[in-house]
């Protein structure tokens, strides 16, 4: 029988150190949807979101209240909508349709994202990929819910240099749309390397052809409730820190599994995975880079932060797999720059710098993620920000993504305020060097000789 | 059974279970277990309780409680006991 100090521990966890359940996800395919007539098919995707996510809100509150766990966010993710639309769109705009029907489903459902308005291209475009693609800019700035991302590379397939560069064109055309915003646009679109079929995290959730007709996927959280554990054992060992870590993302990720499960049930749909994430949120005591500190870094960016991130990195991964029966999506630690305090004061204070960012990605769970940047950056520029990133994942057979807002009218020193959980952001010096040259050749990157394993 | 866990978190002062236990007792939910701790200055109480005999629904017991300890100067909870067995039993 439990006892009166777990039952103290767990209540101060979630009432002192900000543990919650970051997110429900629900996965719905939209595949049986597909149809030629654009109307129809807009129909068929409002009537399957509304009726299959129908309690999804309902239900996470009420699990919410049972267990005293905050739930804070409800999403859903849907198929790739290239996919979906490739029989019905020949245009951009016929997309941008698709896109606005995402968001009236998700504000009918309560929602506060839907996730899918994606193309996976990882080795070329169709023209629907494309036409998708070339839609973002509008359908990101004529909705309120909708996320978008790019598949761009995987380890098995290459770079496709082409999409890389007209996502860079894409990115910076979305700051424009929403430039009376801060660029938030860009806040809600992200391109990725080896991207999961299963993850529950905004922007990126989509839910890939190789899932079920629907699923429930869950996000955990918790960095606060890391950084408490390690300070109770301040100074100690590399040992007792790895032991530490692993057993505060067990209890972490052992209370997503309840949920998840509790939510599975509940709503008739089956489980899918747990995201084993600790993901900051803008909350004082949520932070990824107060951990690094506990750890004995000045600030997030100095000398041993790549170490300090591989490890911590790694032990959630070793302490949240024995706590769900199965684990999958982006699982690991979150590096955010708008949404962490303590990232938001290291570079202010002048300790991170993009290239140090972007040597932390080769051993987070995603990658370069809320990095504001000037609105002058030049597309092209971006695109190779973009190609480094996808290369870094390619070569390491990991997800790696890139969520990058050229703030339009902005520039370094200058601060962007995004709201609610995406945050802050002060934006961050570019390397002033051009890379047209390289970004402009056509075609492919191979995949690496050590993707050759048949 | 239906197995649930109830803490009274606040300043100690007379009454304190007399006035929890009597809100179960007319509601049929049987204490299982209590225990109590002093942390901080402050009143920690743990009820483990069955609320397989009550009538009433779990969301309306609750509110109930925070309800009750609203008037007494306490912070009442009652979450299902499976969070803290989860989090804490292999």
């Amino acid at each position: 029988m439990v006892n009166i100090h777990e039952v103290l521990e767990t209540n101060e966890m979630i009432e002192k150190e900000n543990l919650d359940v970051r997110t429900i996800t629900l996965g719905i395919s939209l595949l049986d949807c597909a149809d030629n007539n654009l109307d129809r098919l807009n129909e068929k995707i409002y009537e399957k979101i509304t009726t299959k996510a129908a309690k999804l809100v309902e239900t996470g509150k009420d699990i919410e209240k049972e267990f005293g766990i905050p739930i804070v966010n409800k999403r859903i993710s849907v198929t790739p909508v290239s996919l979906v639309g490739a029989s019905a769109c020949k245009t951009s705009d016929d997309f941008v349709t698709i896109a606005k029907t995402l968001d009236e489903a998700a504000k009918k459902v309560g929602v506060n994202f839907i996730g899918g308005y994606s193309a996976l291209v990882s080795k070329g475009m169709t023209k629907a990929d494309e036409n998708l693609i070339r839609s973002i800019p509008k359908a990101l700035s004529e909705t309120e819910m909708v996320c978008s991302s790019v598949n761009l590379g995987s380890t098995k397939t290459g770079l496709d240099m082409d999409a890389i560069r007209l996502m860079g064109e894409v990115v910076h055309e979305t700051a424009e749309f929403t430039k009376d915003r801060d660029s938030i646009g860009c806040a809600k679109l992200v391109v990725f390397c080896n991207a999961p079929d299963d993850n529950p995290f905004m922007a990126g959730a989509f839910h890939g052809v190789t899932e079920a007709d629907a699923i429930i996927n869950v996000g955990v959280s918790g960095p606060g409730v890391v950084k408490r554990a390690l300070e109770k054992i301040h100074g100690e060992d590399f040992e007792v820190l790895c032991e530490t870590i692993k057993k505060t993302a067990f209890k972490i990720t052992r209370v997503g599994q309840l949920v998840a499960k509790e939510a599975s049930e509940r709503l008739g749909i089956p489980f899918g995975i747990i995201d084993l994430s600790l993901a900051p949120t803008p909350a004082v005591g949520d932070s990824i880079a107060d951990i690094f500190e506990e750890m004995g870094l000045e600030r997030a960016g100095a000398p041993g932060t790549t170490a300090a991130l591989a490890l911590l990195n790694d032990q959630v991964k070793k302490g949240g797999v024995m706590a769900s029966s199965y684990v999958g999506g982006l699982s690991g630690a979150f590096i955010p720059v708008s949404e962490d305090q303590g990232m938001i004061r290291a570079v202010n204070d002048g300790a991170l710098t993009l290239e140090k960012l972007e040597a932390m990605t080769c051993v987070c769970s995603v990658g370069l993620d809320m990095v504001a940047v000037p609105g002058d950056t030049k597309p092209s520029t971006i695109a190779g920000i973009i190609a480094d990133e996808m290369a870094i994942g390619m070569v390491n057979q990991k997800t790696t993504a890139v969520r990058i807002i050229p703030v339009i009218g902005k520039s370094v020193g200058d601060t962007v305020e995004f709201g609610g959980l995406l945050g802050y952001a002060p934006v961050m010096n570019v390397n002033k060097f051009g890379c047209e040259g390289f970004i402009n050749r056509k075609g492919r990157i191979p995949a690496p000789i050590h993707s050759f394993k048949n | 059974m239906k197995k649930t866990i109830i803490t009274v978190v606040g300043k100690d002062s007379v009454g304190i279970i007399a006035k929890v236990c009597t809100y179960l007792a007319e509601n049929k939910v049987n204490v299982l277990d209590i225990s109590q701790t002093i942390t901080g200055g402050f009143f920690n109480m743990m009820m483990i309780a069955d609320l397989s005999e009550s009538r009433k629904e779990f969301m309306d017991i609750s509110d109930d409680l925070t309800e009750l300890g609203e008037s007494i100067g306490c912070v009442i909870k009652m979450q299902r006991e499976e969070i803290f067995a989860k989090m804490h039993r292999l």
